[in-house]
Order: structure tokens, then C-alpha cells, then sequence
């Protein structure tokens, strides 16, 4: 390992988190609050859309990013070999 | 059996559960007391912190909090469950790899600077402080009404509990109580939810139920809840009455400082490796979650059940309102607390519940012959109520003061072992006397653990006025304070120690003078608290988001123009980047 492995890396990494924290902050910040009204036009699972993502949605979105940020920052730790395994 | 002797029998038998695990998994050293040797399983973890997290305020406030708030109750859903994501994403992996054992260890390090770290401390132990006493508090609540013993006797009973387990099993025996606590707690949360779910809606799963179709009408659940409480001139459940830029301030601040509060990072010190940590992350919001979906779909349903109740008829005829005498048993038990009251305002022995502030309604219901809303229903008592609102069986009401007491003991121990670490390992050991031995700090640890615990007890028994407040603000404090620090900390090798304790100082000072000025804590408050007087509408709550950026931006400059850190710690940053080779979280 070298520094412009770690470099290279580190820049990948932050592209990870830029992504996840996108979803996190479309889903709370955009869906719940935002865009709520907009939203409201549709309807998911019985509640207006906007409401739904502010009491439920946001939550699964949450969920599903730190799924995906356990499972590709992993990925990401073994390709430039700096796993913990 | 009645009632209470049942409520006895399952509270004690949580309680002999909880001892029974801090008898097998006493701390050792300082390594168990404080991080629990390092090698918990994520899985155990996340239910940890998940119970860790879980306060009483999450138990038995908030449902109540969103079934009266309605929209803007969003903010607590969105806000304590999106810090994690932060969390997991920006803070977790890397303190893990940092491997020390506390929030102003890492802060002190990485700015090479005991006035740093002292800063730290002093933001933690307020944070800290404000949160435990109110779990005293909720235990207070919870003894008081199911066990009908005095508040002093039930604090006294639940901090004697948490002394026994905290200060003798440290984090090793705190981890492992917190996931027993975590299945009372969820247990009890969800079965009730399940049962009123089911006779509301015809539909097992809350989640669902929420947005479900009323058996026998033709409308869901939230058109129908919009539709009585609206009759009743009260703001529509699905309309928030906060700006749209207060509900974004107070949810980043709430996110922000969910994140930044130290008895949760400092869980993710246990686990033993940096990938650990993020996947503990993960199984700590799924559990979360399983309890943050229920409580709107309890929200709404428990609101619905009591407008059912206090006004079974229509409005128009005297007899469409609950007769005072008729009242159901729930209402009088809670009326013995005071959490509940009923003035009859215009004589006629009947309770009008109805939303007065609006002088349309106001008017159209002195034609019906009511003089003003005659109930004050504290929010904190629906999630309690609620099992005997929908008069399900007894175990379930006693599940109920079971899972209370879970929720806030498992926080408040998380929270006094925080405390007990600042003051024998930030304070003692690394700042005023660094010749002390393991052993010695051991001790220490566990008798300022037990000061700790003493003095929660009276702050729960003397709740100074602003108690129930302060403990909303300690996450515009904690978002405004620590987590820029930690944040800049790991992602920016330019920041400095000057930079870091400009930026919490700046934004610990703002953040407090507005709460200060706005809702007068020690004082007369200087503004009036109304959304006109704030600065660009943004509530006192909400500030800490304001507070956050002021810290980064005092931060980023201030450090521009200083020295840049030295070498040493600019590889101590970049190791901290590279998740390979995180030992055990040790002292130094």
C-alpha cells in the first residue's frame, strides 16, 4: 500500500458516502419536507405520499442506505485491499 | 389476579432478569468497564444500542407527541432516525478504528490539546446530565402510576437497579442488560399496537393499518381522523402548523445531534472491528425502526380512540359528549396523577374536548351550549393509556410498565456510564492525575458512576423547571457543540485545535443564548417565544441547526488562518481513514 492507493481510496469512499447521504437527504429533507406537498397529489400504501415519507418512508429509505453502505463500503475496503477481514 | 399484582409480577421479573445478567458479566477491568472488552457481536450491539437509544421520551412520549402534533410530529420520526444514517456514514467507522475509549479522548487526540478535550467534556457532561434526569423522571411516571408507590420510593427502587448493574458490570454488563431491555421494550410497544391495530382497522400490522380502510366505511384511517378532529376545530392530523423551514431546522438538529451524542458513539467502541461498526449501525436503526414505524401508525389510532370516546354522539345534541360520570376507569387513574384534568366549564356534567384557540369553532360551540374545552390531556400519558383506551387484557397493561421502565433504565445507564467515563478517564486520568493505575481508575469510574446515579435521583425527585425543556435542546447543543468537531476531526486534515474550540464555543454559545433569550432558563425569557419574534421563524428547537453552521464556518476559518496541525496528527487522521487494523479500543 501507498499513498495514492489511500488517496485513491479515500476519494472513492467519499464518493460512497456522497451517494448514500443523496438517498438520506431526498428521502427526509426532499420527500418529508420539500416536495411534501407536491407529494401529497399520490398516495402510498393509503397515506398521502408526502405524509407517508415523513412518518414512515424516510425511515425505510434510511435503512435500506446503511444496507447498501455496509454491504459496497466493503467491497470497496477489499478492492483496494485495506479490508478488516 | 389483579391488576397490580400482575404489574408487580412481570416488573419484577424484568428485574430479576436484568440482575441476573449483571451478576454473570462483571467488568474486570477498565477495558470491560468502559467499551465491554471490545468484543461484542454487532448484532448484540445494535439491540444495545438500540435499547441505549430508545429513552423514555422515545417509549412514552413520543407517540402521544405525534398523535396531537400530527405532521409536525414528523420531525422526531425523521430527526432521531436519520442522525444514524450520519452516524453510520461520517462518525462510526472511524472512531471505532480511532480505538480509544471516549468522545473527548478522540476530540483531545486529534487536536492535540487538553483545552480541546476539556471543552468536550464540559459540552458531554451538560448533554448528558439534562438526558438522565429526565429518564429518572420517566421511571418516576411509570412507579408511580402502575405500582402506585410514591415517586421517591420509585426513583429510589429504579436507581438502585441501575447502581447495581452499571457500577458493577460497567459497559460489559450495561451491553448485555440493554438487549434483554430491548425485548421488553419492543415487546411491549408492539403487542399493544398489534391489538389496536387489529380492532381499529381489522389489519395485524401497524405500519399497514396506518394507511388502512375502516371496516364498514369508505374512508382511511388518517381521512377519518382528519375529519373528526377538524369537526371538532382542531388543525387537520395530516397539516402542520410549523413553517417549512422550522421542520427542516429542527430535523437537522435533532439528526445532527443524534449523531453527536456521546452515550450512543461511544457504543460503537464495543464492537470488535471498524466493519463492525457500520454493520452494528445498521441492525441498531433496524431495531429502531421497528419501533419509530409503530409509533405513528399508535399516534394516529390512539387519537382516533379518543375522540371515540369523549364524543360518541354528535355534536349538536348535549347528549353526543361523555357524561363526567360515566367516564371510563382509565380516566380516573389518570385524573390521580394530574396528567389528565376536567374542569366542568359550563356545568353540565358532561366532557367537551374540542380545539377552543380557533374563534370560528369557538363561536359555533357556544350554540351548542359549551363554554370552552373542559380536558387537558397531557400528551405523555397516551402510550400508557393506550392499552386500556382500547381495553385490552391486563398482562397487556403490565407488558406496558414493564417495557417503560426498560426504555428509560437502559438509557439512563448509558448515559451515567458516559458520565462516569468523562470524569475518571477525560478528567482524571488524562488531564489532572495521569499517575493513575488501572485498578485505580476502575474505582473511580464506578464511584462517579454512583454520584452520578445520586444525583440523576434527586434531579428526577426535583425536576428543576426547565428539566423537561433542556432535554429537547441537549440535541440542538450536541449538533451545534460536538459533532462539527468530531466531523471536521476525521474528514478535514486541516483543522486545527484552534479552529475546533473557536468552532464548539461558537456554536454552544449561540445555540444556548437563544434558548436562553427565547424560553428564559434561570430567568425571566428576553423575546416573547412566538414564531414572529424568532429569527427567520426558526424555533428555539430547530437553532442547533443555525448553531451547527456558525461552528463550521467559525471552524474552517479560524483554522485557515492558524498554524496547520502538526505531522503526528496528520497521520493519525489518515490511519484513521484506513479501516485495516483497528485493535481493541484501549486507554492509550
Amino acid at each position: 500500500m501507498n499513498d495514492s492507493s489511500h488517496r485513491a481510496y479515500w476519494r472513492a469512499n467519499l464518493a460512497l458516502i456522497a451517494r448514500c447521504l443523496g438517498l438520506w437527504f431526498i428521502a427526509s429533507f426532499g420527500g418529508g419536507i420539500m416536495f411534501r406537498d407536491a407529494l401529497d397529489a399520490f398516495t402510498i400504501l393509503g397515506v398521502p405520499a408526502g405524509f407517508w415519507f415523513a412518518q414512515q418512508g424516510a425511515i425505510w429509505v434510511f435503512l435500506a442506505v446503511l444496507a447498501y453502505y455496509g454491504w459496497a463500503s466493503h467491497r470497496l475496503d477489499q478492492k483496494f485491499d485495506v479490508d478488516d477481514d | 389476579m389483579t391488576l397490580q399484582t400482575l404489574t408487580y409480577l412481570v416488573v419484577g421479573a424484568s428485574f430479576a432478569l436484568y440482575i441476573a445478567i449483571a451478576l454473570r458479566t462483571r467488568a474486570a477491568s477498565t477495558g470491560d468497564f468502559y467499551v465491554a472488552g471490545g468484543g461484542v457481536h454487532p448484532i448484540a450491539n445494535g439491540m444495545a444500542t438500540a435499547a441505549d437509544w430508545m429513552s423514555a421520551a422515545s417509549f412514552i412520549s413520543m407517540a402521544g407527541l405525534i398523535a396531537f402534533l400530527g405532521y409536525d410530529g414528523s420531525v422526531y420520526l425523521m430527526g432521531w432516525t436519520g442522525g444514524y444514517v450520519l452516524l453510520a456514514l461520517l462518525l462510526a467507522p472511524y472512531l471505532r478504528k480511532f480505538g480509544k475509549f471516549t468522545v473527548p479522548d478522540f476530540i483531545g487526540d486529534r487536536y492535540d490539546s487538553s483545552a480541546a478535550r476539556l471543552v468536550a467534556v464540559l459540552c458531554l457532561i451538560f448533554v448528558s446530565f439534562t438526558y438522565v434526569a429526565g429518564q429518572m423522571r420517566g421511571v418516576g411516571i411509570v412507579f408511580s402510576r402502575f405500582l402506585e408507590v410514591d415517586l421517591g420510593v420509585g426513583l429510589v427502587i429504579g436507581m438502585a437497579i441501575v447502581f447495581f448493574y452499571a457500577v458493577l458490570g460497567g459497559m460489559k454488563g450495561i451491553t448485555y442488560t440493554q438487549v434483554a431491555q430491548y425485548c421488553v421494550l419492543i415487546t411491549a410497544y408492539t403487542v399493544p399496537a398489534i391489538f389496536i391495530a387489529l380492532q381499529v382497522t381489522g389489519t395485524p400490522i401497524p405500519q399497514l393499518a396506518f394507511g388502512a380502510t375502516l371496516p364498514g366505511e369508505s374512508v382511511t384511517v388518517l381521512e377519518k381522523l382528519d375529519a373528526v378532529v377538524t369537526e371538532l376545530g382542531f388543525r387537520a392530523y395530516t397539516d402542520g402548523a410549523k413553517s417549512t423551514l422550522d421542520v427542516f431546522c429542527v430535523t437537522a438538529a435533532l439528526m445532527a445531534g443524534t449523531a453527536g451524542l456521546p452515550h450512543v458513539i461511544v457504543r460503537f467502541f464495543t464492537v470488535p472491528k471498524v466493519s463492525d461498526a457500520r454493520r452494528s449501525a445498521f441492525w441498531a436503526l433496524a431495531f429502531i425502526a421497528v419501533l419509530y414505524t409503530t409509533a405513528p401508525a399508535v399516534g394516529a389510532l390512539a387519537r382516533l380512540n379518543l375522540h371515540a370516546t369523549l364524543q360518541p354522539g354528535p355534536l349538536t345534541e348535549p347528549a353526543g359528549s361523555l357524561a363526567y360520570a360515566e367516564r371510563p376507569g382509565w380516566m380516573k387513574t389518570w385524573e390521580a396523577t394530574g396528567l389528565l384534568r376536567f374542569e366542568d366549564k359550563n356545568g353540565d356534567g358532561r366532557i367537551q374536548y374540542y380545539g377552543d384557540a380557533d374563534p370560528a369553532f369557538s363561536a359555533q360551540a357556544e350554540t351548542y351550549g359549551w363554554a370552552g374545552n373542559e380536558l387537558t390531556v397531557d400528551p405523555d400519558i397516551l402510550v400508557l393509556a393506550n392499552p386500556e383506551i382500547a381495553q385490552l387484557p391486563d398482562w397487556v397493561i403490565a407488558l406496558i410498565a414493564a417495557g417503560g421502565i426498560a426504555a428509560a433504565l437502559s438509557t439512563a445507564a448509558g448515559l451515567l456510564l458516559v458520565i462516569s467515563s468523562a470524569v475518571s478517564h477525560d478528567l482524571l486520568r488524562r488531564t489532572f492525575v495521569p499517575e493513575l493505575t488501572d485498578k485505580q481508575e476502575l474505582r473511580a469510574g464506578r464511584l462517579a458512576a454512583a454520584g452520578a446515579i445520586v444525583l440523576a435521583g434527586y434531579l428526577g425527585y426535583n425536576p428543576p423547571g426547565f428539566v423537561a425543556q433542556v432535554v429537547a435542546f441537549a440535541f440542538g447543543l450536541a449538533a451545534a457543540s460536538l459533532f462539527p468537531a468530531l466531523l471536521l476531526g476525521i474528514f478535514s486534515l486541516r483543522m486545527n485545535a484552534a479552529g475546533a474550540i473557536s468552532g464548539m464555543l461558537t456554536g454552544l454559545l449561540f445555540t444556548l443564548s437563544y434558548i436562553v433569550a427565547f424560553k428564559g432558563v434561570f430567568m425571566a425569557p428576553l423575546f416573547p417565544n412566538t414564531a414572529e419574534a424568532w429569527l427567520l421563524g426558526i424555533s428555539p428547537e430547530g437553532i442547533g441547526a443555525v448553531g451547527m453552521v456558525l461552528n463550521f464556518t467559525v471552524a474552517l476559518t479560524v483554522s485557515a488562518f492558524t498554524a496547520p496541525p502538526s505531522p503526528a496528527t496528520r497521520a493519525l487522521v489518515e490511519n484513521l481513514r484506513i479501516p485495516r487494523g483497528a485493535g481493541d479500543a484501549k486507554a492509550h
